[in-house]
């Protein structure tokens, strides 16, 4: 420790200030701040949109979105926010990059320079998507409103404007820095653990990361060539997707499933090993069956890439294809179910204390688990054919990705605050947000299960007036999970008014990884000297 | 007993009563519901059995795992349990757990490859028509071999004259495809600019309408009513307003509304080939 004290001070001395320190960053740490700030602004914008469409949505009939393009608009811009530029960011890098160097012993990240153009693509392609929002889309509308998915013909023929050559040229950047950033993790993962860490020592979030970063490396470029045959097919007259020239609408579905499926392990994979960190703290004991998490998260990735036709059980596929994907996507359920097991094994048997980040992380586990249980439903191509592309469908997503990956973020928020800004969080504030946060989202998530399963289909402005009941009760939940990001910023408010002191290891004995030796907030740059692994604790 | 009847007598005795409708009570959805609505195919009564199934499986899970956090919050918190055991591995636990949820799956694959097979595989068609999905309206061929030969579009009715009809907002349409009780229907989809989705809840078909593929799902139903579906791909602006109403009659009824039909719509031709997706060169 006096080691770390003593180089803080060094590097104090040495490092840029102003803007200097942020826009020309190369340490990981500031690059991972930035990351997280960018992350809560989009999710902000992003949060705005849904709450403009629950406003919609709450009574029948057109409320606010004269025109129905608008409310596509907004639904699409929701997806690819909160996707893109919100968890992605959040997760991937700003956690991951705070603490991916600091967990495995490593200075900083094995190409820091690279790391700053990661971060710095991603404010230019939001930009780029903000602008495609006020430029032509479909025929005398703004914006493009083909869903998240971008499915051709609606994106070609149906949307002639400019506004989505702005959203693929975002998307192309973004995925640039996305590859970029997974490069990044990579190569630091594999060559710079600390002398004594082995794979098989690695704390899980490391394994998290290492599994997304391989899904991203290998996912993204095929999302990059089926959203470039999208451009020349709009502007250049190419035929990819255009039966008229010999293309193929369900092409490009194949194509972007095979990107856009490995993605929400991406946006989930993290959170897993933030969650099995908090779990195992705040139990005061080890991870039960280590290496079977490891390798759960190894195998859900793996899998995760040959299931992507599941999103596509209404094409018209075959029914040895059809066969195939049930079968595939089901496996995905036994990896799925070791880790919920393990989590609650390591609980199991342990002395917990109930701070914010644990109730965050028990909520994950629940509310997981039941998103996670829909999807073997949606698995069955059978039933699926009468949920595709219902409500059903929505609150499935929204219960892995806004209730799970979501949920992991805050959990994660309130566990590493303390470490990266060095003040506290009241707890009751953390523990406030979970219930109102829980409370929200179930009000607002779970009804759709019902509509979805009565028949109400997804991107609708209107519907019939038999939804309305359970409709409005979604939306009052979605003011409420509004309400809890009050909370939120409340507890940051005080954090940093009040500058309370936390300690280094603010967690006790359970918080075993190796950012708890570090001081709160860590030096500048840590591990000028490498610690040295001799014990197993993950 | 369903989950459908369950929500019946559920809403009832909280003394919530259900508004009476002028129409049958499958084909549509109902406030509050919070289950299928009513399955009047052979594929859909398949899907909803299997259904029911699943939803006691995996409300089974689901309890298991938060019976599981319950007691781990009650007997393994800090005050219950000062001293945190070891515990680190258990061969025997987790093997458990990787084996029974496989035992689960498989118990679940069998069934769902049956259904898939029977939703699939085309039965001999007596009745083929063609639904041809547009920006923002549904179209329907009736082959002239079958005593048809005429073509036309189905448009959403507004609020007002639905109600005027006493029809659900938003389901009903100016045109309804009619089809006859007891015969099975192949229906084959086709998207005439982007994509749309052919789909009726009460009769458990979703076939995507694609442009350049011609797409088959069949039904058959020895139930009279009228069911509505609606379109399930995004599709524009107007993706919300272009509902399906399927009105299923006796044979004879159907023979009448056939004459009928021929004669209203006999400046439509039957016979068009399938229009592929115009170019966006020719947009306007």
């Amino acid at each position: 420790m006096a080691t770390a004290a003593a180089t803080a001070h060094d590097a104090h001395a040495h490092h840029p200030t102003g803007w200097r320190r942020w826009v020309l960053s190369t340490n990981h740490k500031d690059i991972g701040t930035m990351y997280l700030i960018f992350g809560l602004v989009a999710g902000l914008i992003g949060g705005a949109l849904s709450i403009a469409m629950r406003l919609e949505l709450q009574e029948p009939g057109l409320q606010y979105f004269t025109n129905p393009q608008t409310y596509n608009v907004f639904v699409t811009g929701h997806g690819l926010i909160m996707v893109f530029f919100l968890v992605m960011p959040t997760l991937i890098g700003g956690f991951g990059n705070w603490f991916v160097p600091i967990m495995i012993g490593a200075p900083d990240m094995a190409f820091p320079r690279m790391n700053n153009i990661s971060f710095w693509l991603l404010p230019s392609s939001f930009a780029l998507l903000l602008i495609s929002l006020f430029v032509e889309g479909a025929p005398g509308s703004n914006g493009f409103g083909g869903g998240w998915t971008v499915y051709p013909p609606l994106s070609t023929s149906g949307h002639p404007g400019p506004a989505l050559d702005f959203g693929i040229l975002s998307l192309h950047i973004a995925g640039a820095s996305s590859i970029l950033g997974a490069i990044n993790f990579i190569t630091t993962i594999l060559n710079m653990r600390a002398p004594g860490m082995t794979l098989h020592k690695m704390p899980l979030f490391a394994w998290g990361m290492l599994v997304t970063a391989f899904l991203l490396l290998l996912s993204l470029p095929v999302l990059a060539g089926a959203i470039t045959m999208l451009l020349t097919d709009r502007n250049f007259g190419t035929t990819f997707f255009d039966p008229a020239g010999g293309g193929d609408p369900v092409l490009y579905q194949h194509l972007f499933w095979f990107f856009g499926h490995p993605e929400v392990y991406i946006m989930i994979l993290p959170a897993f090993g933030i969650v099995s960190h908090i779990i195992s703290t705040f139990s005061r004991k080890p991870i039960f069956g280590y290496l079977g998490m490891a390798y759960a998260m190894v195998a859900i990735g793996a899998v995760g890439f040959v299931v992507w036709a599941h999103h596509m059980y209404t094409a018209g596929l075959s029914l040895d294809t059809q066969r195939y994907f049930v079968f595939a996507t089901m496996v995905i359920a036994v990896p799925t179910g070791v880790k919920v097991f393990s989590w609650i094994a390591t609980m199991w048997g342990g002395s917990i204390r109930f701070t914010a980040p644990m109730t965050w992380a028990i909520g994950f586990i629940f509310l997981f688990t039941v998103g996670g249980v829909t999807g073997v439903v949606l698995a069955n191509a059978g039933v699926d054919r009468q949920l595709h592309n219902t409500y059903y469908v929505v609150a499935h997503f929204h219960y892995v990705l806004s209730l799970g990956a979501v949920f992991g973020i805050f959990a994660a928020w309130y566990y590493w605050f303390p470490k990266m800004s060095g003040y506290v969080i009241p707890d009751w504030i953390g523990r406030l947000h979970f219930w109102i946060a829980f409370v929200g989202a179930n009000l607002l998530f779970f009804p759709m299960h019902f509509t979805g399963l009565a028949g109400m289909p997804r991107h609708y402005v209107d519907y019939p007036d038999a939804f309305a009941g359970w409709n409005r009760i979604s939306s009052i939940g979605s003011y409420i999970f509004a309400l809890g990001l009050l909370v939120f910023f409340y507890g940051v408010f005080v954090a940093f008014s009040r500058k309370e002191r936390a300690g280094d290891n603010p967690w006790g004995a359970g918080a075993t990884t190796l950012e708890w030796t570090l001081s709160s907030p860590p030096p500048f740059h840590q591990f000028e000297t490498l610690p040295r692994i001799t014990g197993s604790d993950h | 007993m369903t989950i459908r009847n369950w929500n019946r007598s559920a809403l009832a005795a909280l003394g919530l009563s259900i508004p009476g409708h002028a129409f049958a009570a499958a084909g549509h959805p109902e406030p509050y519901q919070i289950g299928f609505q009513d399955a009047v195919s052979p594929v859909a009564e398949f899907v909803h059995d299997f259904h029911t199934a699943l939803v006691w499986i995996i409300s089974i899970i689901t309890l298991f795992v938060l019976a599981l956090l319950v007691t781990v919050v009650v007997k393994f918190n800090e005050k219950a349990n000062p001293v945190p055991s070891r515990t680190t591995h258990h061969t025997g636990l987790e093997i458990a757990w990787t084996i029974i949820p496989v035992l689960i799956l498989v118990g679940i694959a069998i069934p769902s490859f049956r259904l898939l097979k029977y939703q699939i595989e085309l039965p001999k068609a007596d009745i083929t028509i063609k639904a041809i999905g547009n920006q923002w309206y549904w179209s329907y061929e009736y082959p002239q071999d079958q005593g048809g030969g005429f073509k036309f579009d189905s448009y959403m009715l507004t609020r007002e004259d639905a109600a005027k009809a006493g029809q659900p907002a938003l389901l009903a349409v100016d045109n309804e495809v009619v089809l006859p009780a007891g015969k099975t229907v192949v229906i084959q989809v086709v998207g005439a600019d982007v994509i749309h989705s052919f789909s009726v809840p009460s009769l458990a078909f979703r076939m995507d309408a694609i442009p350049g593929r011609l797409n088959q799902t069949w039904f058959k139903t020895d139930r009279e009513g009228i069911y509505y579906g609606q379109c399930s791909r995004l599709c524009g602006q107007n993706h919300a307003f272009m509902p399906i109403a399927i009105r299923v009659v006796s044979p004879e009824k159907y023979q009448a509304w056939l004459g009928e039909a021929k004669k209203k719509f006999a400046s439509n031709g039957g016979d068009e080939t399938v229009k592929v997706a115009a170019r966006s060169t020719t947009v306007e």
